[in-house]
């Protein structure tokens, strides 16, 4: 790191030139304006960003940052970004891709990714469609969708990115919602800072191809029921009036009301270290539960993979002193031909 | 001919020998310190192993024959032999699986514990019949009957010794290389050396070395007082180059030669992968490198291994892959990539017999065409070829100064059986291989233009993440000429498609001709690992009194400014290819010269002579 003092940004410092080609009243929009608020307060420098993505429409993201950035080939952006991090680990990597790109394609680069837990920062702009290709269900659709390849219905039951990234050892999970700027900046910020993959999921919409997938989570008059804000250390409670709550209720949770029978003291208290909960929580799903949003795990204590990475390189420096070519080459059997 | 030196030693030029026997029983070891004693005796030498895919087979199976060839000679060579003088058997089915390779009246040592009913079973032959006692067998070759696995146990166990039978029946492979030293008179003291060093310091398990030692001059005694053999034989140094040698295998010349690189170019080098054979051993060896700069990567699979490296290409090192053909079909699409950012990359492909999983542990040349084509839409890339394992290091060299040179992914094409064959190899001067001129993009007041191309190179400035003023976004869609920005305009397209293809035609100024070696009207064309066959076939050819002339290919993508001019000076072009006729194909469409091909389909390298009878016949006007 160096002393020499940051330039002022500002988010419009981080827009490029380019016309951003998505269709009007998309949500990747917001996520963008979140990205460019992030980026300028972070306190990185701008050549010091490079954002990765692969192929679909979140994946555009990168020639609406002006930074440097690659939009890769489908699927497997992640070890793209993983190679950028062996080569340089001092740059700040956001990885910007949709479901289909990183859970169906690219599922085994997300799972390596996070298990590895190099230092990129993924988010996740779920939409549950395939809107690039217009219009077919993703692997986050729900069960029956009909789309255009499914006129009877999907028969695949959906993948939930949250369940996975804890389930491939990811230290930094997260969801949040396109319209949330505030709060998804916020996430996004606090991702960018922890060390290891940080993996956050955003509820975006597809105005046209799945419009309104998401209205019962992200609306104003929908939110507060049907989501609830994680907060570290804090008890589980939700709703317009604050008024009702998640209890543990044996291996399971329930939704209970405050005020009669259970008080706050009954709820579960959120916890960010804890894995099993973690778990848990991303297995609520509407109508029966909220669904979580915040920070589902955090685990700080894990080393990134390319940190340890340049460990080793250090430790066989220190070992070998300086690297003898010639002394390589040669080798140790040899033999003169006079 | 032998000519007698001695009334017990015979003085040949040349001797080839194969070991073969299952694969637990050390037979690659035996080969390497057999080797490694005719490299110390000072003469030329050249190996091939030749061991099936599967690790532990069930033993005594003919499919878990484990074999290792090599010839060593007075002269210089350029290959492992044809058929061998002498084969050391260890068991009934590598007797029946490897005895086609053995010259008529050649020596065939076996193991005599090992031929019993059991075994006859397991490797499919008849009941009661044992291939020892079959006359014709014995008319043809010369079988010697050793107890080898008692004599072993009748050496090393001596009275109260608490050693088990199962480390003492593991060191038969010593008192067979015993055998062979003292037949033709090869030191064994550095071999005990070795393995007093390994067994002793390395595993500090000092009573395996010794009972490997024991074993070792039990064997060589034996050689010594049995009588078995009609002479004893000796091969003189050969007269090579004067200088420092060691020996090499092809993957380990890929090893130096990319770390030598990384050094010249004054550049870090990631080097990503998924374990594939023949391939991995580059990947083990340069994870033991990284005091030289060099990370290695372990990826998840061959697609992610390409793209880490492109990534870090992109990110200002130079990003390596390797893989055998199947892994390159799968990078197929991540190349295309990087063909479009125009970054460099280098993917080695050590060639195996393919298609699919096709012979993992077996030599091709057939991935060729996928290395020109394999990839959506005009998608050219440079194209290389190592000759020989010794070459290898030269190529891999060249590999990273063409694709920084022209900001261009080279694919460097090796093979299986240049990956594990060994020859000697003259140390370089690593003071006398020049640098490589990597230049970045730099800040120059001007907007940075990611597009705009070095008129001499045709290639585009490579700018390093984290330079201020250089920030840019590349991607895999169509870019705009000079500016890189998403283009879907038609001339555009067509005129980036030509500046891709051109900008590697453009190499041609800085690679070096086609040479043409000897003379006549018949032109003998190769490339990759069939020189040291084409070279030793031509000299047999000369021999029978036929001249002609060989050249080698190892550029192919673009190919030597020259090689037209070379086409055209013969009457007669013939190339001979280790698949169904592909750089034929190649060069047949650009230059429209009727080259005619010689095919080899085995997953073995030619055969010298069936070559030359190949190559007299076409030259002599009949069919092949």
């Amino acid at each position: 790191m160096t002393d020499v003092a940051l330039p002022t940004y500002k988010a419009k410092d981080f827009a490029t030139d380019q016309d951003v080609r998505w269709c009007p009243g998309c949500g990747d929009y917001a996520v963008l304006t979140a990205m460019k608020k992030m980026a300028a307060d972070l306190g990185v420098k701008r050549e010091d960003f490079m954002f990765v993505s692969g192929i679909g429409c979140a994946a555009r993201f990168p020639y609406y940052m002006n930074t440097y950035g690659a939009h890769t080939i489908h699927g497997r952006s992640p070890a793209f970004a993983t190679g950028v991090k062996i080569a340089n680990p001092d740059l700040e990597v956001f990885l910007i891709s949709g479901d289909g790109d990183l859970l169906s394609i690219g599922g085994n680069h997300t799972m390596h990714a996070l298990r590895r837990n190099i230092d990129i920062n993924i988010v996740l702009l779920n939409n549950k469609i395939y809107g690039l290709t217009k219009g077919q269900y993703s692997p986050t659709s729900e069960v029956g969708k009909v789309t255009k390849s499914t006129p009877h219905g999907s028969l695949d039951e959906p993948i939930n990115p949250i369940t996975i990234a804890l389930a491939s050892g990811g230290t930094f999970v997260a969801r949040s919602i396109d319209v949330d700027v505030k709060g998804l900046n916020a996430l996004i910020t606090r991702g960018a800072r922890h060390t290891g993959t940080s993996f956050i999921e955003v509820y975006q919409d597809c105005n046209v191809f799945n419009h309104q997938t998401w209205f019962y989570a992200t609306q104003k008059d929908t939110r507060p029921e049907n989501t609830i804000v994680l907060e570290h250390e804090k008890p589980l409670v939700f709703g317009a009036e604050k008024n009702k709550g998640i209890r543990r209720n044996g291996d399971s949770v329930e939704v209970v009301t405050l005020g009669g029978e259970f008080t706050e003291a009954d709820l579960l208290v959120h916890d960010e270290t804890n894995l099993a909960q973690a778990f848990l929580l991303s297995q609520l799903y509407h109508p029966e539960f909220p669904e979580p949003m915040g920070v589902f795990y955090v685990d700080d204590s894990r080393p990134s993979y390319n940190d340890q990475l340049h460990s080793q390189v250090d430790e066989v420096l220190t070992k070998h002193g300086e690297a003898d070519l010639q002394k390589l080459i040669t080798g140790s059997d040899t033999w003169t031909v006079a | 001919m032998p000519e007698p030196e001695t009334d017990k030693t015979t003085r040949l030029s040349n001797v080839s020998v194969r070991f073969c026997g299952d694969s637990g029983d050390g037979m690659q070891l035996t080969g390497s310190h057999f080797t490694d004693a005719v490299a110390l005796a000072g003469n030329d030498f050249s190996t091939a192993p030749d061991f099936p895919a599967e690790i532990r087979a069930p033993r005594g199976s003919t499919f878990g024959v484990s074999g290792y060839q090599v010839q060593f000679s007075s002269n210089e060579i350029h290959t492992p032999g044809d058929l061998v003088n002498a084969m050391v058997a260890m068991n009934p089915a590598g007797f029946k699986t490897n005895l086609e390779y053995v010259e008529p009246g050649g020596i065939v040592i076996v193991n005599d514990d090992e031929f019993n009913k059991s075994n006859f079973k397991k490797c499919g032959y008849d009941e009661g019949y044992n291939p020892l006692d079959d006359e014709v067998i014995n008319a043809q070759y010369k079988i010697c009957r050793v107890p080898m696995s008692r004599l072993t146990r009748e050496s090393l166990v001596e009275e109260e010794s608490d050693i088990s039978v199962k480390d003492v029946d593991r060191c038969r492979n010593m008192f067979a290389l015993g055998i062979i030293s003292w037949l033709y008179s090869r030191e064994i003291e550095s071999t005990i050396e070795k393995l007093q060093n390994y067994f002793g310091k390395v595993k500090n398990k000092p009573e395996i070395a010794a009972l490997n030692e024991k074993a070792i001059r039990a064997g060589y005694y034996f050689g010594e007082t049995a009588e078995l053999f009609p002479s004893q034989y000796d091969v003189a140094p050969a007269k090579l180059k004067s200088g420092k040698y060691r020996r090499i295998s092809g993957n380990e010349a890929i090893v130096l030669g990319l770390t030598t690189a990384a050094t010249k170019a004054n550049k870090s080098l990631v080097y990503a992968s998924y374990p594939i054979t023949p391939a991995s051993d580059v990947l083990h060896g340069l994870a033991r490198l990284k005091q030289f700069g060099i990370r290695t990567f372990q990826a998840e699979d061959e697609i992610a291994a390409v793209m880490v490296a492109i990534g870090a290409s992109f990110t200002g090192d130079i990003g390596v892959t390797g893989t055998s053909g199947p892994g390159l079909a799968l990078k197929g699409e991540a190349i295309g990539l990087a063909v479009m950012m125009e970054l460099p990359l280098i993917v080695v492909n050590v060639q195996r017999a393919g298609p699919s999983t096709g012979m993992p542990t077996k030599t091709e040349q057939s991935d060729l065409l996928q290395t020109m084509f394999g990839r959506s839409g005009e998608c050219p890339v440079i194209v290389i070829a190592a000759s020989s394992p010794g070459n290898c290091f030269q190529m891999a060299i060249e590999a990273v100064r063409l694709s920084t040179r022209a900001m261009c992914p080279v694919i460097f094409l090796s093979e299986g059986g240049l990956g594990n064959a060994a020859e000697p190899w003259l140390i370089p001067d690593i003071s006398n291989i020049p640098d490589i001129e990597v230049k970045h993009a730099v800040v120059t007041g001007e907007e940075f233009l990611p597009y705009m191309r070095d008129e001499k190179t045709g290639a585009r400035p490579w700018a390093v993440p984290g330079t201020p003023g250089l920030e840019h976004r590349v991607g895999g869609l169509e870019k705009q000429d000079g500016t890189g920005d998403v283009s879907y305009d038609h001339e555009n397209h067509a005129l980036m498609t030509r500046y891709r293809a051109e900008k590697i035609q453009k190499l041609q100024d800085v690679i070096p001709d086609l040479e043409v070696e000897g003379s006549g009207d018949t032109l003998i064309l190769g490339w990759g690992g069939t020189k040291g066959t084409i070279l030793t076939a031509a000299t047999m050819l000369r021999e029978r009194g036929i001249e002609v002339a060989t050249a080698h290919l190892h550029y192919i993508n673009p190919f030597p400014k020259n090689i037209g001019d070379v086409l055209n000076q013969y009457k007669k072009v013939i190339m001979p290819e280790m698949n169904t006729g592909q750089l034929r194909m190649l060069l047949r469409s650009q230059f429209l010269v009727d080259i005619q091909g010689i095919q080899n389909l085995c997953g073995r390298s030619f055969f010298v002579e069936e070559l030359a009878d190949c190559i007299e016949a076409i030259v002599k006007g009949g069919a092949k």
